[in-house]
Protein backbone atom coordinates (compact mmCIF):
# COMPACT_ATOMS: atom_id res chain seq x y z
CA UNK A 1 0.00 0.00 0.00
CA UNK A 2 1.07 3.63 -0.53
CA UNK A 3 -0.54 7.29 -0.35
CA UNK A 4 -2.25 8.72 -3.50
CA UNK A 5 -2.81 12.73 -3.40
CA UNK A 6 -6.20 13.55 -4.72
CA UNK A 7 -7.89 16.88 -5.06
CA UNK A 8 -11.57 15.82 -5.38
CA UNK A 9 -13.25 18.74 -5.98
CA UNK A 10 -12.61 20.51 -9.32
CA UNK A 11 -14.96 22.61 -11.67
CA UNK A 12 -14.63 22.37 -15.23
CA UNK A 13 -16.06 24.85 -17.55
CA UNK A 14 -19.43 23.46 -17.44
CA UNK A 15 -20.12 25.18 -13.75
CA UNK A 16 -21.00 29.01 -14.13
CA UNK A 17 -18.43 29.79 -11.92
CA UNK A 18 -15.56 27.45 -13.55
CA UNK A 19 -13.41 29.59 -15.58
CA UNK A 20 -13.11 29.41 -19.91
CA UNK A 21 -9.66 27.72 -19.54
CA UNK A 22 -11.15 24.89 -17.34
CA UNK A 23 -11.20 22.22 -20.30
CA UNK A 24 -10.85 19.02 -19.57
CA UNK A 25 -7.81 18.65 -21.59
CA UNK A 26 -6.71 21.34 -19.47
CA UNK A 27 -8.04 19.60 -16.37
CA UNK A 28 -5.86 16.97 -16.90
CA UNK A 29 -3.02 18.88 -18.11
CA UNK A 30 -2.42 20.65 -14.94
CA UNK A 31 -3.24 17.12 -12.69
CA UNK A 32 -0.62 15.73 -14.26
CA UNK A 33 1.92 18.45 -14.15
CA UNK A 34 1.19 18.75 -10.12
CA UNK A 35 1.55 15.04 -10.23
CA UNK A 36 -1.99 14.46 -8.38
CA UNK A 37 -3.05 10.63 -8.55
CA UNK A 38 -6.70 11.02 -8.25
CA UNK A 39 -9.00 14.50 -9.38
CA UNK A 40 -12.64 14.54 -8.57
CA UNK A 41 -14.96 16.30 -11.26
CA UNK A 42 -17.98 17.84 -9.10
CA UNK A 43 -19.20 20.16 -11.54
CA UNK A 44 -22.61 22.39 -10.16
CA UNK A 45 -25.70 19.75 -10.50
CA UNK A 46 -24.39 18.26 -13.74
CA UNK A 47 -22.51 15.24 -14.60
CA UNK A 48 -21.94 16.00 -18.28
CA UNK A 49 -18.29 16.55 -18.19
CA UNK A 50 -17.63 13.70 -16.20
CA UNK A 51 -16.78 10.87 -18.40
CA UNK A 52 -14.61 13.24 -20.88
CA UNK A 53 -12.44 13.65 -18.18
CA UNK A 54 -11.76 10.13 -17.28
CA UNK A 55 -10.62 8.84 -20.75
CA UNK A 56 -8.03 11.50 -20.93
CA UNK A 57 -7.17 10.90 -17.01
CA UNK A 58 -6.76 7.34 -18.13
CA UNK A 59 -3.98 8.07 -20.59
CA UNK A 60 -2.05 9.89 -17.73
CA UNK A 61 -2.76 7.31 -15.38
CA UNK A 62 -5.00 9.59 -13.01
CA UNK A 63 -7.71 8.14 -11.67
CA UNK A 64 -11.07 10.24 -11.78
CA UNK A 65 -14.12 9.85 -9.44
CA UNK A 66 -16.90 11.34 -11.05
CA UNK A 67 -20.11 13.26 -9.42
CA UNK A 68 -20.75 16.06 -8.68
CA UNK A 69 -21.30 19.09 -6.23
CA UNK A 70 -25.44 19.13 -5.91
CA UNK A 71 -27.21 21.96 -4.13
CA UNK A 72 -29.44 20.90 -1.89
CA UNK A 73 -33.02 22.75 -1.11
CA UNK A 74 -31.20 24.19 1.85
CA UNK A 75 -28.71 25.23 -0.56
CA UNK A 76 -26.06 23.12 1.14
CA UNK A 77 -23.45 21.89 -1.36
CA UNK A 78 -22.65 18.33 -1.03
CA UNK A 79 -20.27 16.21 -2.98
CA UNK A 80 -21.77 13.04 -5.04
CA UNK A 81 -19.63 10.29 -6.54
CA UNK A 82 -20.50 7.05 -7.74
CA UNK A 83 -18.67 4.21 -9.10
CA UNK A 84 -19.59 3.63 -12.95
CA UNK A 85 -21.67 5.20 -15.99
CA UNK A 86 -25.13 3.07 -15.19
CA UNK A 87 -24.74 5.00 -11.80
CA UNK A 88 -23.48 8.48 -12.66
CA UNK A 89 -26.82 8.44 -15.01
CA UNK A 90 -29.04 7.96 -12.44
CA UNK A 91 -27.62 11.01 -10.57
CA UNK A 92 -28.00 13.00 -13.46
CA UNK A 93 -31.87 11.88 -13.86
CA UNK A 94 -32.07 12.97 -10.37
CA UNK A 95 -30.56 16.48 -10.80
CA UNK A 96 -32.71 16.83 -14.06
CA UNK A 97 -36.11 15.91 -11.99
CA UNK A 98 -35.30 18.38 -9.15
CA UNK A 99 -33.76 21.14 -10.53
CA UNK A 100 -36.02 24.38 -11.54
CA UNK A 101 -36.45 25.02 -15.46
CA UNK A 102 -34.52 29.05 -14.25
CA UNK A 103 -32.66 29.53 -17.34
CA UNK A 104 -28.93 31.02 -16.64
CA UNK A 105 -28.09 34.27 -17.57
CA UNK A 106 -24.59 33.99 -18.58
CA UNK A 107 -23.68 37.46 -18.29
CA UNK A 108 -24.95 37.46 -14.66
CA UNK A 109 -23.60 33.93 -13.51
CA UNK A 110 -21.24 32.63 -15.90
CA UNK A 111 -20.95 30.28 -19.30
CA UNK A 112 -22.18 26.64 -18.66
CA UNK A 113 -20.38 25.10 -21.55
CA UNK A 114 -19.65 21.55 -22.32
CA UNK A 115 -16.22 21.43 -24.80
CA UNK A 116 -14.63 18.51 -26.48
CA UNK A 117 -11.96 16.82 -26.44
CA UNK A 118 -10.07 19.29 -29.28
CA UNK A 119 -11.79 22.05 -26.99
CA UNK A 120 -14.69 22.93 -29.32
CA UNK A 121 -18.00 23.76 -27.55
CA UNK A 122 -20.40 21.01 -28.30
CA UNK A 123 -23.03 21.94 -25.80
CA UNK A 124 -24.65 25.01 -23.84
CA UNK A 125 -26.21 23.98 -20.40
CA UNK A 126 -29.42 26.38 -20.48
CA UNK A 127 -30.59 25.28 -16.95
CA UNK A 128 -28.92 27.69 -14.54
CA UNK A 129 -27.01 24.98 -12.74
CA UNK A 130 -26.20 27.33 -9.59
CA UNK A 131 -29.94 26.75 -8.21
CA UNK A 132 -31.08 24.43 -5.29
CA UNK A 133 -32.59 20.89 -6.38
CA UNK A 134 -35.69 20.44 -4.79
CA UNK A 135 -34.85 17.68 -2.18
CA UNK A 136 -33.45 18.06 1.38
CA UNK A 137 -29.98 17.34 2.53
CA UNK A 138 -31.31 14.36 4.00
CA UNK A 139 -33.24 13.09 1.09
CA UNK A 140 -30.11 13.80 -1.25
CA UNK A 141 -27.60 11.65 0.86
CA UNK A 142 -30.09 8.98 1.23
CA UNK A 143 -30.31 8.72 -2.71
CA UNK A 144 -26.69 8.63 -3.00
CA UNK A 145 -26.46 5.75 -0.71
CA UNK A 146 -29.13 4.21 -2.56
CA UNK A 147 -26.81 3.85 -5.54
CA UNK A 148 -23.69 3.21 -3.45
CA UNK A 149 -22.31 6.04 -3.82
CA UNK A 150 -19.63 8.71 -1.44
CA UNK A 151 -20.96 11.72 0.10
CA UNK A 152 -19.16 14.42 1.30
CA UNK A 153 -21.05 17.92 2.60
CA UNK A 154 -18.44 20.54 0.54
CA UNK A 155 -16.41 23.16 2.42
CA UNK A 156 -18.25 22.86 5.70
CA UNK A 157 -16.20 25.96 7.53
CA UNK A 158 -17.55 27.92 4.81
CA UNK A 159 -20.10 30.31 5.95
CA UNK A 160 -21.83 29.93 2.83
CA UNK A 161 -23.51 26.97 1.28
CA UNK A 162 -22.16 25.04 3.94
CA UNK A 163 -23.72 22.94 6.75
CA UNK A 164 -22.96 25.31 8.87
CA UNK A 165 -23.92 28.09 7.49
CA UNK A 166 -27.31 26.65 6.29
CA UNK A 167 -28.15 24.42 8.90
CA UNK A 168 -26.27 25.88 11.86
CA UNK A 169 -24.62 22.28 13.03
CA UNK A 170 -24.60 19.01 11.77
CA UNK A 171 -27.48 17.13 10.91
CA UNK A 172 -27.43 14.46 13.87
CA UNK A 173 -29.24 11.67 11.71
CA UNK A 174 -26.94 12.41 8.34
CA UNK A 175 -24.49 9.72 7.11
CA UNK A 176 -21.81 11.91 5.38
CA UNK A 177 -19.00 9.42 4.24
CA UNK A 178 -16.82 12.31 5.24
CA UNK A 179 -16.78 16.27 5.51
CA UNK A 180 -14.56 18.38 3.79
CA UNK A 181 -12.79 21.44 4.64
CA UNK A 182 -11.99 24.62 2.41
CA UNK A 183 -8.04 25.82 1.72
CA UNK A 184 -9.03 28.38 4.42
CA UNK A 185 -8.79 26.32 6.94
CA UNK A 186 -7.31 22.88 8.13
CA UNK A 187 -8.50 19.98 9.62
CA UNK A 188 -7.07 20.64 12.54
CA UNK A 189 -8.09 24.03 12.94
CA UNK A 190 -11.59 23.32 12.09
CA UNK A 191 -11.86 20.19 14.75
CA UNK A 192 -10.76 22.77 17.49
CA UNK A 193 -13.70 24.97 16.84
CA UNK A 194 -15.83 21.91 15.94
CA UNK A 195 -14.85 18.59 17.89
CA UNK A 196 -17.80 16.77 16.67
CA UNK A 197 -15.90 16.58 13.19
CA UNK A 198 -13.54 13.88 14.41
CA UNK A 199 -16.04 11.44 14.11
CA UNK A 200 -15.99 12.18 10.47
CA UNK A 201 -13.17 11.68 7.91
CA UNK A 202 -12.22 14.78 6.89
CA UNK A 203 -10.93 15.66 2.98
CA UNK A 204 -9.55 18.67 1.93
CA UNK A 205 -9.29 19.98 -1.96
CA UNK A 206 -9.22 23.06 -3.79
CA UNK A 207 -12.11 23.60 -5.24
CA UNK A 208 -10.55 24.85 -8.33
CA UNK A 209 -12.73 26.80 -10.52
CA UNK A 210 -8.87 28.16 -12.17
CA UNK A 211 -6.40 25.86 -13.43
CA UNK A 212 -3.80 27.02 -11.36
CA UNK A 213 -5.13 26.37 -8.56
CA UNK A 214 -5.68 22.60 -9.24
CA UNK A 215 -3.67 20.50 -6.38
CA UNK A 216 -2.81 23.47 -4.28
CA UNK A 217 -4.78 21.39 -1.93
CA UNK A 218 -5.43 17.73 -1.43
CA UNK A 219 -6.04 14.56 0.66
CA UNK A 220 -3.68 11.81 1.07
CA UNK A 221 -5.53 8.32 0.84
CA UNK A 222 -2.70 5.28 1.68
CA UNK A 223 -4.56 2.47 0.24
CA UNK A 224 -3.60 0.07 -2.37
CA UNK A 225 -4.61 1.23 -5.64
CA UNK A 226 -6.16 4.39 -6.92
CA UNK A 227 -9.55 3.03 -7.08
CA UNK A 228 -13.48 3.42 -6.60
CA UNK A 229 -13.87 0.77 -3.70
CA UNK A 230 -10.55 1.70 -2.11
CA UNK A 231 -10.96 5.22 -1.54
CA UNK A 232 -13.98 3.98 -0.15
CA UNK A 233 -11.95 1.76 2.31
CA UNK A 234 -9.88 4.52 3.45
CA UNK A 235 -12.98 7.13 4.17
CA UNK A 236 -14.21 4.25 6.81
CA UNK A 237 -10.49 3.71 8.07
CA UNK A 238 -11.35 -0.14 7.35
CA UNK A 239 -8.65 -2.74 5.75
CA UNK A 240 -5.78 -0.82 6.78
CA UNK A 241 -7.04 1.75 4.48
CA UNK A 242 -6.90 5.86 5.98
CA UNK A 243 -7.20 9.06 5.06
CA UNK A 244 -2.97 10.82 6.37
CA UNK A 245 -4.14 13.80 7.97
CA UNK A 246 -1.52 17.01 6.94
CA UNK B 1 -48.06 36.67 25.21
CA UNK B 2 -48.52 33.19 24.76
CA UNK B 3 -48.11 31.09 21.74
CA UNK B 4 -51.52 29.72 21.75
CA UNK B 5 -52.88 33.11 21.57
CA UNK B 6 -50.59 34.30 18.62
CA UNK B 7 -52.00 31.23 16.89
CA UNK B 8 -55.48 32.56 17.01
CA UNK B 9 -54.28 35.79 16.29
CA UNK B 10 -52.72 34.97 12.96
CA UNK B 11 -54.77 32.25 11.69
CA UNK B 12 -51.56 29.78 12.28
CA UNK B 13 -52.03 25.99 11.83
CA UNK B 14 -50.45 23.51 14.33
CA UNK B 15 -48.10 20.59 12.97
CA UNK B 16 -46.51 19.47 15.88
CA UNK B 17 -44.88 20.45 19.29
CA UNK B 18 -48.74 20.91 20.87
CA UNK B 19 -47.19 20.65 24.39
CA UNK B 20 -45.34 23.76 23.88
CA UNK B 21 -48.58 25.86 23.31
CA UNK B 22 -48.19 27.50 26.77
CA UNK B 23 -44.83 28.96 25.85
CA UNK B 24 -44.43 32.65 26.35
CA UNK B 25 -43.62 34.99 23.72
CA UNK B 26 -41.03 37.53 24.38
CA UNK B 27 -40.46 38.99 20.44
CA UNK B 28 -39.81 37.50 17.29
CA UNK B 29 -36.89 36.54 15.12
CA UNK B 30 -36.74 36.17 11.06
CA UNK B 31 -33.75 33.91 9.18
CA UNK B 32 -33.18 31.47 7.13
CA UNK B 33 -29.79 30.86 7.94
CA UNK B 34 -29.49 28.44 10.56
CA UNK B 35 -25.97 30.24 11.69
CA UNK B 36 -27.64 33.46 12.15
CA UNK B 37 -30.39 32.10 14.16
CA UNK B 38 -27.85 30.52 16.36
CA UNK B 39 -26.23 33.82 16.74
CA UNK B 40 -28.82 36.14 17.46
CA UNK B 41 -32.10 34.45 18.40
CA UNK B 42 -33.26 35.60 22.08
CA UNK B 43 -34.88 33.19 24.09
CA UNK B 44 -38.54 33.35 23.55
CA UNK B 45 -38.76 34.79 20.07
CA UNK B 46 -40.85 33.22 17.79
CA UNK B 47 -39.09 32.30 14.51
CA UNK B 48 -40.07 33.05 11.15
CA UNK B 49 -38.79 30.63 8.20
CA UNK B 50 -38.72 29.30 4.74
CA UNK B 51 -36.45 26.38 6.30
CA UNK B 52 -37.79 22.51 6.77
CA UNK B 53 -34.93 20.67 7.72
CA UNK B 54 -34.74 18.96 11.31
CA UNK B 55 -32.14 21.35 12.10
CA UNK B 56 -34.77 24.13 13.03
CA UNK B 57 -35.56 22.55 16.03
CA UNK B 58 -32.30 21.64 17.14
CA UNK B 59 -31.16 25.49 17.17
CA UNK B 60 -34.84 26.26 18.55
CA UNK B 61 -34.22 24.03 21.58
CA UNK B 62 -30.30 25.06 21.93
CA UNK B 63 -31.58 28.89 21.66
CA UNK B 64 -34.85 28.43 23.99
CA UNK B 65 -37.40 29.62 20.92
CA UNK B 66 -41.09 29.84 21.76
CA UNK B 67 -41.75 28.11 18.26
CA UNK B 68 -41.22 27.94 14.75
CA UNK B 69 -43.57 29.82 12.10
CA UNK B 70 -42.95 27.97 8.54
CA UNK B 71 -43.87 30.28 6.02
CA UNK B 72 -45.61 29.86 2.08
CA UNK B 73 -47.70 26.42 3.50
CA UNK B 74 -44.43 24.38 3.15
CA UNK B 75 -44.20 20.99 4.79
CA UNK B 76 -41.54 20.67 7.38
CA UNK B 77 -39.48 17.35 6.87
CA UNK B 78 -40.87 14.05 9.11
CA UNK B 79 -37.84 14.71 11.24
CA UNK B 80 -38.79 17.93 11.80
CA UNK B 81 -42.20 17.00 13.50
CA UNK B 82 -40.57 13.94 15.58
CA UNK B 83 -38.11 16.44 16.78
CA UNK B 84 -40.54 19.01 17.77
CA UNK B 85 -42.91 16.54 19.54
CA UNK B 86 -40.01 15.91 21.66
CA UNK B 87 -38.41 18.74 22.43
CA UNK B 88 -42.07 20.29 22.48
CA UNK B 89 -41.52 22.98 20.57
CA UNK B 90 -44.75 24.23 18.91
CA UNK B 91 -43.55 23.86 14.23
CA UNK B 92 -46.40 26.12 13.28
CA UNK B 93 -47.37 26.92 9.62
CA UNK B 94 -48.50 29.63 7.48
CA UNK B 95 -50.01 30.07 3.66
CA UNK B 96 -48.23 33.72 3.94
CA UNK B 97 -44.54 34.41 2.86
CA UNK B 98 -42.77 36.16 5.17
CA UNK B 99 -42.98 39.68 4.42
CA UNK B 100 -46.65 39.22 5.53
CA UNK B 101 -46.87 37.22 8.12
CA UNK B 102 -44.02 38.67 10.14
CA UNK B 103 -45.75 41.88 9.55
CA UNK B 104 -48.60 40.82 11.46
CA UNK B 105 -46.35 39.48 14.02
CA UNK B 106 -44.78 42.46 14.33
CA UNK B 107 -47.83 44.33 14.77
CA UNK B 108 -49.36 41.94 17.07
CA UNK B 109 -46.62 41.84 19.31
CA UNK B 110 -46.32 45.31 19.64
CA UNK B 111 -49.71 45.87 19.73
CA UNK B 112 -49.74 47.04 23.87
Amino acid sequence: MRTFRADLHIHTVLSPCGDLDMSPVRIVEEAAAKKLDIIGVTDHNTTRHCRLVRSLALKKGIFVMTGAEITTKEEVHCLAFFENDEKLKLLQDFIDANLPDMLNIPEIFGEQLEVDENEIIIYEEKRLLANAVKKSINEVEAFVHSLDGIFIPAHVDRMKNSIYSQLGMLPDNLKADALEVSRATTTAKFAALHPEISKYPVTRSSDSHYPDSIGQFTTAFFMKEASFSEIRLALAGAEGRKIIQE
Amino acid sequence: MKISEIISALNLKVISGDKGLKNEVTGGYVSDLLSDVMGNAREGNVWVTLQTHQNVVAVSALKDLAAIIIVKGLAPDNDTIEKSNIENIPVLSTELDTFNITGRLFELLNKK
